[in-house]
Order: C-alpha cells, then structure tokens, then sequence
C-alpha cells in the first residue's frame, strides 16, 4: 500500500481544513486566521465580555460548530463516550497556559500554520517553537509522565460541552441587548471581521465531522513523527499546508514577508518561546486546541475542562496585558510565558508513574 | 510462555500506543495482551503493529479493546 492510499482520509481531513480555511478568510474572517481555535476562543471570551479588548470580541461560530459536528460524527458512528476524571485540574491549568502562549505568539498550531501559508514567515520561528516545546513534552512521556486514566461518566456528562456550545452559537444568533451590553460584538478590528455565520458554522461542522474521523491533530502530528517515527498525522498537516497555500495563490491571499503581516508582529524570540510553552502544554495533555475541541464533542469532559481553561486564559491574558498585538509582545508577556513554562516543567516532573 | 498484561485504558493519547511499544520492544516479549478502550487507540496500535512483520495480533471487541499480541512462527 502507497502512502496515500494509507493516509487518504486524514490527508483530506487536512486538505479540506486547508481550503476551507482560506475561503472563510475571503468570506470575511480576519487575514491569515480563517480558522484559530485560540484566536476564536479568545473572541468569545470577549464576547462575553471575560476581557475588555473592543476590537476581539465575537461569539465566533466555528467553536461550536467544531464541537457539535464532533458531537454528531461520535453518535452516529457510536463513538460518543462520556468520561473524565484524569486530573482535570491540571488539565484546565495546561489549557490556560496554553492559551496565554498562543497569544504571545498570536495563534493556535493551526493559524501558525495558516500563517505561514499565508506568506507570514514570522510563523516559521513559531513553528520551530512548537516543535521544541512538543519535544520537551515527548521527553517526559518517555520517563512515565501521565496523568492517570479516565472513567467511564454519567451520559448527561458528555453532553454539557455540546450543550454549553449550542448555548453559544444561540446567543450568536438571538444577539440579546442586555443592560450590561453583552455579549460584545466588536465594531472594528478582527473581531469585526468575519464570515457570514451560516457558511462558518456549515464548514466548521463539517470539519468537526471528518476531525473527528480521523483525528487530526497538530501536535499530534509533530510528536508521532518524533516518538514513533509515524507520519499518519502529519501527512493531514502538510496535506493543510500545501493546499491552504495553494488556495491563498488562487484567491491572492498570498503576501510573503516578516513585517506588516495581518495580526502579528515579528518578536522572533517571543514568537519562539511562546510557543515552545504552547506545543508543551498541548503535549501534556494529549492534544492540539482544536483536537481538545474534537475530544470534548465526543464526551471526552477532561478535554472540556482544558477548553475552559483557553477560554479563561484567553480573558486573563487580555485584562493582565499578557497577549501580543501587532504592536509587539504585552508588558507581562514574557512573565506569563516563563511562568507559565514553570507549571508544565514541574507537571512534567512531578506526575509520573511507570505503568508496566 | 510467559503473557503480560498491560491495562491501558482511560489513558491519554499516545500513552496507550507508546506503552505497547515499550512491551514489544522489550527483550523479555513473548506475548502481550493489551487493554485499551478507544477506537483511536486501537487505530494507533494497529499502526504500530503494522511495522512489525515479527508480530502478529488479533482483536476482541467488547465493552473494550483487547489486543492479543505475540510473535509470529
């Protein structure tokens, strides 16, 4: 068997998100960012007003979507598997560093990716930052570092991330005018810009669906290639970055260069270690952001757990001036990160247990 | 023969994939039975599995996983 015959459908699962991504960019979503799972986690957060920031608020739909199609795909083909239990305290603190790291950097795996086949070669040191923090993580995986198993939970539990995001995407639609003003939408700026909402809510359902098929998974695909020298995953990355290229050139969305990218700035050291901490934190919780997306869809409440924990970090990394701008790094980015790096250090450490 | 047992489920991924690899790349393997309880970290073993001529496999579906695991010939 050739290896695209072997990894058909993860390459379409990456070949897909790819375009599609681009498109909801020519639609209207922000430049370079047709989809970020941080970046959009981070609009909700000011949508519902956990930061203050006027120009990223959005009760963006693609979340949801993410979510719900992972939802749908996990009950037909019965996959959909309530359960949690596997230090979910930690895994909110991973999801919340996580978060504060992909907004020194401005993005998610995903978008750094989208980034660079946008021409935004700031996302190559990004790249490279992921890698090294995902090899740190691989590091304590080889010395036994776990954080326990999960139990099987009461259905009700799988439903409440499902549930909680169908709440979302209805307070996106019934836009309520509430006294206090929220939720906020932004009038200018990213998070002005967006795709009209049925088509980012279609697509990104169906990106759910197949996500949820094949697994796709950003970190994922760095790590496997590392640790067991398999290339399954990575071929749906690559698969995303040719074809989300090859879209841009199509729709001239391709502009090459370092400065004056779209929502990004060019502290090459911040860009790197931001992410070093990200692509750590993803490994030690077993998932990319968009994978933890897919993960709580299909009742995984652990993987839940770490979303709340972006979307706080998300709202804690705006009111303490700890995310970037296209200005440069915040005055306390470079404190979170450190600390941040701290915590997954230590987690890395201190949790481990030889299970054979 | 002596047949291990590794009961890996509710793991994280690649927990349940890198801790049969351990296994079977043990020098004292002969034969393994793995315990896992997601269809993606069947799919990983499999994966896995699919490297190595030497070993052959069968698969109990249930409530859960069970990967039997042992050399072939």
């Amino acid at each position: 068997m050739n290896f695209f015959q072997k990894h058909w459908k993860i390459i379409s699962c990456g070949v897909f998100i790819g375009i599609l991504a681009t498109i909801f960019q020519k639609f209207g979503n922000p430049a370079n960012m047709g989809i970020c799972v941080a970046c959009f986690e981070r609009d909700i957060a000011g949508a519902l007003g956990f930061h203050r920031i006027p120009i990223v608020q959005y009760l963006r739909p693609e979340i949801p979507a993410f979510v719900l199609g992972s939802f749908f795909a996990s009950l037909v083909f019965k996959e959909f598997k309530p359960r949690g239990g596997s230090l979910p305290l930690v895994r909110f603190f991973l999801g919340f560093f996580a978060m504060l790291g992909a907004l020194v950097f401005l993005g998610c795996p995903w978008r750094a990716f989208l980034r660079l086949a946008g021409g935004d070669w700031n996302a190559i040191v990004a790249i490279l930052g992921l890698i090294v923090g995902i090899y740190i993580g691989i590091q304590f995986l080889k010395k036994g570092y776990t954080l326990g198993r999960n139990y099987s939970a009461y259905k009700f539990t799988g439903l409440l991330m499902p549930l909680m995001m169908l709440g979302l995407f209805l307070l996106l639609l019934v836009k309520p005018a509430l006294p206090t003003g929220v939720p906020f939408f932004s009038a200018k700026g990213p998070g002005s810009q967006h795709a009209p909402i049925i088509l980012s809510f279609a697509g990104a359902f169906i990106i759910g669906i197949f996500a949820q098929r094949t697994r796709f998974c950003t970190m994922g695909a760095v790590r496997d290639i590392i640790l067991l020298k398999d290339f399954h995953l990575a071929s749906g990355v690559i698969g995303l970055l040719i074809f989300a290229f090859l879209s841009n050139l199509l729709l001239g969305q391709f502009n090459p260069g370092f400065t004056g990218q779209p929502v990004s700035h060019t502290n090459h050291l911040w860009n790197f270690l931001g992410m070093v901490l990200a692509g750590l934190a993803y490994a030690l919780a077993g998932g990319c952001p968009g994978r933890q997306l897919f993960l709580a869809g299909e009742g995984d409440i652990d993987a839940g757990v770490f979303v709340i924990g972006m979307i706080t970090g998300a709202g804690f990394a705006h009111n303490f001036a700890i995310a970037a701008s296209p200005a440069g790094i915040g005055p306390f980015s470079a404190h979170a990160v450190i600390i941040g790096l701290l915590f997954c250090i230590a987690t890395g450490f201190f949790m481990r247990k030889r299970l054979a | 023969m002596e047949k291990k047992h590794l009961d890996l489920r509710g793991l994280s991924c690649p927990q349940p994939v890198l801790e049969t690899k351990n296994a079977i790349e043990n020098a004292s393997f002969d034969a393994l039975e793995v315990l896992i309880d997601t269809k993606t970290s069947l799919e990983n073993i499999k994966r896995l599995l699919s490297t190595r001529q030497d070993l052959k496999y069968t698969v109990e579906e249930g409530e859960d996983f069970k990967v039997s695991i042992s050399r072939t010939g």
